[in-house]
């Protein structure tokens, strides 16, 4: 009798305990999570770039300086008063990878902004990941404009900062057929596309136009087309392990870049030395800035990251993009006194001038940076020497107004 | 260089190309065209080699850097096609889906050792002077057109090592007890052959192979953890297209495929050239699905 009572009075009270008792859990939980919404602690940002596959001979250093800039403002006491923490993602060369890591950074981890990216399929996929949570990622490479979202800082360079600036250079010195070779997708294909435009209008011809799929590694075909081609110079906007194999196949053809002249897009300190710079010495490239540029802020800038990477470390443009990236992120955060992505957006592209690495720069409202073009020629040593440079900061232009005219940034 | 030079360019490209597919495909023709065994292994035992040569030749000897990377690729590798065939491949004969997914994780974790060991960043084999150097054919009558050096010693190597498993096969010990355990396994057991040893000394023999053309690879192209991937598909499609079980088929097939590849990058582009030589290798299969060389043995008709 006892016991069915007591299972009697246990079931009585059951229902109105679990009825007191949940709703407390779920308000625990959710006081929580509330308190745990950073006020004071942390402030995330996601650093997403291609730490394995055939992108990583490129990308690897770009985190390494994201992540020394992070470092600097910590030291500085932070943003805002809090220490800034990276959350750092591999995006493995696969523009697919990318969306996902990206989302996930932003759903997931809550990071305020996003520094990554490297190769224009890996940015297209991140768009609309970005578009959709209104976030802000800062894209630091050069790449084919023809594109204006505004949730990406593009601090790259546009094609009106590096490839017409590099044809400049080299109709000036008496280039005049021009080779157009490249991976296979969409950067080389609009630069391409640029190019032809302005070759053409500007009095040159185009010797030929060829693409190898991304990571490819055999050029017999192309060599054979370059040889029957006969350019003056080659414009080389190839990707990732496909250059190396290009300049050993071309040495081996008997054309090293001391006979064929190739102006490279993608090719700086970081890919020379990986590649063994005896392999592509003499040959060109076109940046916003050669670790070799006599200022202040650059040496600073190099000794650092050597500080902190090691002695034979080099350092290049897409790696100096992604330092000023965070730094101008800090400064437009402090200006806006917020990390909300919207704030930091009109706040940063109403920065004063800043003085970095390259030299002067500043974002337009367009949200792409102004800064100055140099073309180098790469010594055996390694490093590059400036043979020309931009009068100077050129003022970026998405859309080049001959390949897609009428086209504006609508912000 | 004029139109019939890039003619002849392109025919010895090709030829250079059905030289190296048909130093990747040959390890994989002995492992799967006549043992069965589906070996998706193949394209990493490619990159091992390449990373032994890397190694090996870093030592300072002087000129003998070149064979002394060849020799230790060929010997590394083939080292660790016996310890894989010992451990794996052996208990999942008469299984090819097994042996697939199996070898299929085995490249895995040699990819991913690759790049704990040597970083996600290709390492490259600085070729010798003399090899970075082209013939040029001026002299008889083709102005601009040059055969690099480099090429010219992959096809030789190719030529060398078909020559050598074709001795192998048909006059050497192992190749007449490779023959009978391919024909009839039972009746060659019932005989007195240790299958057993047979497939163990063939299965290395093919890694062996595959790690000499790594190493050869390496000569043109850096070797990176996932080199072994952009081969592994051109090297099962030479085997098949070849046909089964016949080392005439396999070179035959590399010999098109270099060919057929090469003219059709004479007006598209290599991704369309791609394209549409798979497309030829699917209808050609449809029409032949035993390929070139159809050779009838029991083992294979069991499979």
């Amino acid at each position: 009798m006892i016991r069915v009572r007591s299972r009697l009075v246990l079931r009585r009270l059951a229902a109105p305990a679990l009825a007191a008792f949940l709703p407390a859990v779920f308000l625990g939980v959710t006081a929580r999570s509330l308190a745990a919404a950073p006020a004071a602690g942390p402030i995330k940002v996601g650093v997403l770039h291609s730490l394995t596959g055939t992108m990583a001979i490129s990308e690897v250093s770009v985190k390494n300086a994201t992540l020394l800039a992070i470092d600097q403002l910590n030291r500085n006491g932070g943003v805002l008063g809090r220490p800034v923490e990276p959350i750092i993602e591999d995006g493995a060369s696969d523009p697919a990878m990318f969306a996902q890591k990206a989302q996930k950074l932003l759903q997931e981890d809550h990071v305020v902004t996003v520094f990554g990216g490297w190769t224009s399929a890996s940015r297209k996929a991140m768009l609309p990941v970005f578009e959709r949570f209104h976030s802000l990622l800062w894209y630091p490479v050069q790449f084919e404009g023809n594109e204006c979202s505004p949730d990406i800082m593009y601090s790259g360079a546009q094609p009106n900062q590096q490839i017409l600036p590099a044809l400049t250079w080299a109709m000036h010195a008496g280039d005049k057929r021009i080779f157009l070779l490249g991976s296979d997708y969409v950067f080389p294909r609009t630069a391409n596309l640029i190019l032809k435009k302005h070759i053409a209008r500007d009095g040159g011809t185009v010797a030929g136009e060829e693409y190898v799929p991304l990571g490819g590694t055999d050029f017999s075909a192309i060599i054979a087309k370059i040889k029957l081609a006969h350019p003056d110079i080659i414009f080389n906007t190839l990707n990732g392990d496909s250059n190396v194999s290009f300049f050993k196949q071309m040495a081996a053809a008997g054309m090293p870049p001391s006979k064929v002249p190739v102006m490279s897009f993608s090719i700086a300190e970081q890919e020379a030395r990986a590649m063994g710079p005896s392999l592509v010495a003499g040959s060109y490239a076109a940046w916003n800035y050669f670790q070799s540029l006599p200022l202040a802020p650059n040496e600073a800038f190099v000794a650092a990251y050597k500080a902190k990477y090691g002695a034979n470390q080099v350092v290049d443009d897409p790696m100096v993009h992604g330092y000023i990236d965070v730094m101008q992120w800090a400064a437009a955060v402090k200006r806006a006194g917020t990390t909300d992505p919207e704030a930091v957006r009109r706040a940063a592209v109403s920065l004063p001038w800043a003085w970095g690495p390259m030299g002067s720069l500043k974002f337009a409202p367009n949200q792409s940076l102004y800064q100055k073009a140099y073309v180098g020629q790469l010594q055996p040593d390694g490093q590059f020497k400036v043979i020309w440079q931009s009068a100077g900061p050129i003022m970026p232009q998405p859309y080049d107004q001959l390949t897609f005219p009428g086209k504006t940034c609508t912000d | 260089m004029t139109e019939l030079g890039l003619l002849v360019t392109q025919l010895f490209n090709g030829i250079s190309l059905g030289s190296i597919l048909l130093l990747a495909a040959l390890g994989l023709a002995l492992s799967f065209g006549l043992m069965n065994v589906i070996n998706m292994a193949h394209g990493e035992l490619l990159m091992m080699g390449g990373y032994v040569a890397y190694l090996a030749y870093r030592l300072p000897i002087g000129p003998w850097r070149l064979p002394a990377a060849m020799l230790a690729a060929t010997a590394g590798t083939a080292a660790f096609g016996a310890l894989l065939e010992m451990t794996i491949i052996r208990r999942l004969y008469g299984r090819p889906l097994d042996t697939l997914l199996a070898t299929w994780g085995v490249s895995l974790v040699l990819q991913q050792g690759a790049r704990s060991l040597f970083g996600p960043v290709g390492v490259g084999v600085t070729a010798p002077a003399w090899l970075d150097r082209s013939i040029p054919l001026r002299g008889i009558g083709l102005p601009g057109v040059g055969l690099p050096v480099v090429r010219l010693l992959i096809i030789g190597l190719a030529a060398a090592v078909l020559a050598a498993l074709a001795l192998l096969l048909a006059r050497s010990r192992w190749g007449r007890l490779l023959r009978a355990v391919q024909d009839d396994r039972d009746m060659a057991e019932a005989l007195g052959v240790n299958s057993r040893r047979v497939d163990l000394v063939i299965f290395t023999i093919g890694t062996a192979v595959a790690g000499l053309a790594g190493a050869a690879l390496a000569l043109i192209a850096p070797v990176t953890p996932t080199v072994g991937q952009s081969y592994i598909v051109y090297a099962f499609l030479v085997v098949i297209v070849g046909g089964l079980g016949s080392l005439t088929g396999t070179v035959l097939a590399a010999l098109a495929v270099g060919l057929l590849s090469a003219s059709l990058q004479l007006f598209a582009t290599v991704s369309t050239a791609d394209v549409l030589l798979l497309l030829v290798v699917m209808a050609f299969i449809q029409v032949r699905p035993r390929g070139l060389i159809t050779r009838l043995s029991r083992a294979l008709e069991e499979a």
